[in-house]
């Protein structure tokens, strides 16, 4: 499959299309070109230059990529939030960066042996062979601001951060943790929806999720849920909706159906800002926005508050 | 059921629409010449059609199987609630927003006992298929289902759930009023519902449309139906970036009920009248009906606290994975 393509499955994953319609990159692209420019070594690095300049899709202000890392990723000029993965937000989030990675030794299997254009181990093997990621979700332990929390976060680069079995699982295991050491639970979403390539299994894995939500809220344990961008279908219709808290970082898009499928139903152009985290604030559906700079020092502040 | 002419083909019924034909055409026949033994020949038709249903259901690929439940002359929720209990009093609203006529439901007779049902409704022509946005809910069908399930837990009364949807509705609105929340209850809700719930798929389960109303004690699955994350039609568009691969897709997604039972994603499969549940509303009623009765006969006997607890694992073992340094999954293949 052409990188082209590739692009596609992932836009479309994400509904955001407009990205490449305008001329520009993906977001996911972007991210991917970010992340190579940081991990390359120097020399690398010479042959590359365009990877230590960043260039902001909202309002075109230029900078370095360290500049922007410094930033949290994002924008210096407009506070647009840049599309990023569980490492940084692991690196943001936790006191020194410090962190125990749980349960990274559950990995996909093809348990269907479903094959589209190809087949989905193939698939996995060539992700895990390109990234380090092992699944579209990473769960870690740790601190913020001194407060002991259990963290899972998906990475969009991970074919589109889709909900399947091992998503599934490490969001239950990560619950079981939370109960045996009474922690809080927050879960970073940023996934397209369901993992088509594990059909009902991934279906299922909504029901699953809710039910060990439904044991840690017996337990009396704190479930925030925050909605980055972009996330859509399981997600929304299951634990991304369920949180005691939801919250979710400007202008991300969130929704059940993408936009482009909406638009296909109505076959009517979708008002600016739809679907966006401010929309869904506005309708009700979010306790608030946080920013990215700010959103360690609330968490610790909700966690402070909820336990005492 | 409609009776021919008024009754609809697929197109790999058409075999069965020609026997139909012959019948028509010996009848007329025999109103001409009453020299000529036209009954017997009328009944040997009559036995064929019988045959021939029963021979191309014998040998359906998935994608047929996805036709079978689109069927246009195929019994929807309102029907098998007619045909299977007494005394319904159909429940309507979310007492919020509006009534949502993709989502039925209400209390029922169910061979003396009171049952919930709440299931989508699709429509029997243009103007009632519109009228009930083609059995896809909006957040306020989600929420009225959500509020007959409460209802029926504050009486202590079972909840059968009839599922039958395209998916869940992708509408402008529909976002605007929390689609993904309002499943999201759903499903959060049920898992934890202290009176037993069954649910059964009797046409198209697709997605979380389908699981807003389908998480329970015991999910049956009538024979032609299917269940699974997406549609073969959407699947095709995503994966296969073309409109044309719906029948691999459908075969790739392992969406039948076989499929689904060997999966252990299922417990029973509900079978079905030969060539379909469109061919005899009654039989395949009583026979639905068996297996949710039978059903609830189990579920009684086990204490309330002891089923959520039962559903919440069930729910939990479905998944498969590998685990270093050894592979631990969900069942093996049936
Ligand atoms: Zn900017």
């Amino acid at each position: 499959m052409s990188t082209k393509k590739e692009e596609d499955f992932d836009t479309r994953l994400s509904g955001d299309e407009n990205a490449n319609a305008q001329g520009g990159e993906s977001k996911t692209k972007w991210y991917k070109r970010l992340r190579k420019g940081i991990t390359t070594s120097t020399a690398d690095k010479k042959e590359t230059p365009e990877g230590l300049w960043s260039k902001c899709p909202e309002c075109n202000y230029i900078c370095t990529t360290t500049e922007l890392r410094e930033n949290l990723y994002v924008c210096p000029k407009c506070n647009y939030h840049h599309r990023i993965g569980s490492d940084d937000y692991f690196d943001i989030l936790f006191d020194n960066g410090e962190y125990t990675a749980l349960y990274d030794e559950i990995t996909s299997k093809d348990f269907l042996g479903f094959t589209d254009l190809k087949p989905y181990q193939k698939r996995l093997d060539e992700i895990h062979s390109k990234t380090d990621l092992k699944d579209s979700m990473r769960v870690a332990a740790g601190t913020a601001n001194g407060k002991a929390l259990v963290v899972a976060c998906m990475d969009f680069e991970f074919i589109g951060g889709s909900l399947g079995s091992v998503m599934g699982e490490k969001f239950s295991r990560a619950v079981d943790y939370c109960l045996e050491h009474r922690l809080p639970y927050l879960v970073i979403s940023k996934s397209g929806g369901a993992r088509m390539m594990e059909s009902a299994f991934s279906l299922m894995q909504l029901a699953k999720t809710s039910g060990k939500l439904a044991l840690l809220s017996d337990a009396g344990l704190p479930y925030i849920s925050l909605l980055t961008d972009p996330t859509f279908g399981g997600i929304s219709a299951s634990f991304g909706m369920l949180g005691d808290l939801n919250i979710a970082e400007p202008g991300a898009l969130i929704g059940f159906a993408g936009p482009r499928v909406i638009k296909e139903t109505i076959k009517k152009d979708l008002p600016p800002g739809f679907q966006r985290s401010e929309f869904l604030l506005e309708h009700g559906f979010l306790d608030f926005i946080a920013d990215r700079k700010s959103l360690k020092d609330k968490l610790s502040q909700l966690i402070e508050l909820l336990q005492h | 059921m409609p009776q021919y002419p008024n009754r609809q083909f697929l197109d790999f019924e058409q075999p069965i629409r020609e026997l139909y034909e012959q019948i028509e055409e010996n009848k007329r026949l025999a109103e001409k010449n009453s020299k000529v033994d036209y009954k017997s020949i009328i009944q040997q038709l009559e036995d064929a059609i019988i045959e021939k249903r029963k021979e191309i259901t014998e040998r359906l690929t998935p994608w047929q199987r996805v036709q079978l439940s689109r069927h246009p002359d195929r019994p929807y929720t309102l029907k098998y609630i007619d045909k299977m209990s007494t005394n319904f009093v159909e429940l309507h609203g979310d007492r919020n927003v509006k009534d949502d006529k993709a989502m039925v439901g209400g209390f029922a007779s169910l061979d003396g006992q009171t049952v919930m049902f709440i299931g989508q409704q699709k429509g029997i022509n243009t103007k009632a298929r519109q009228m009930r946005n083609f059995g896809m809910a909006n957040p306020e069908g989600y929420r009225k289902a959500l509020r007959l399930m409460k209802l029926a837990e504050k009486f202590g009364k079972p909840v059968v759930t009839l599922i039958d949807t395209p998916g869940a509705y992708p509408g402008l609105e529909a976002e605007e009023r929390g689609q993904g929340e309002a499943i999201a209850k759903n499903i959060y809700e049920m898992v934890r519902l202290k009176v037993p719930i069954i649910c059964c798929i009797i046409g198209e389960g697709a997605s979380g449309g389908a699981l807003g109303i389908g998480v329970g004690d015991k999910i049956l699955m009538m024979e032609n139906t299917w269940y699974t994350v997406i549609s073969p039609e959407s699947c095709s568009s995503i994966l296969w970036r073309s409109w044309d691969k719906k029948e691999v897709a459908a075969e790739q997604l392992r969406l039948t009920a076989k499929d689904m039972k060997g999966f252990g994603l299922i417990d029973e499969i509900v079978p079905e009248p030969i060539g379909g549940a469109h061919w005899d509303y009654s039989e395949a009623a009583s026979i639905l009906k068996s297996h949710i009765l039978r059903s609830l006969e189990e579920l009684k006997q086990i204490p309330a606290e002891q089923r959520m607890n039962y559903r919440i694992d069930k729910f939990s073992k479905m998944g498969f994975w590998n685990e270093e340094p050894e592979a631990v999954g969900q069942t093996e293949k049936a």
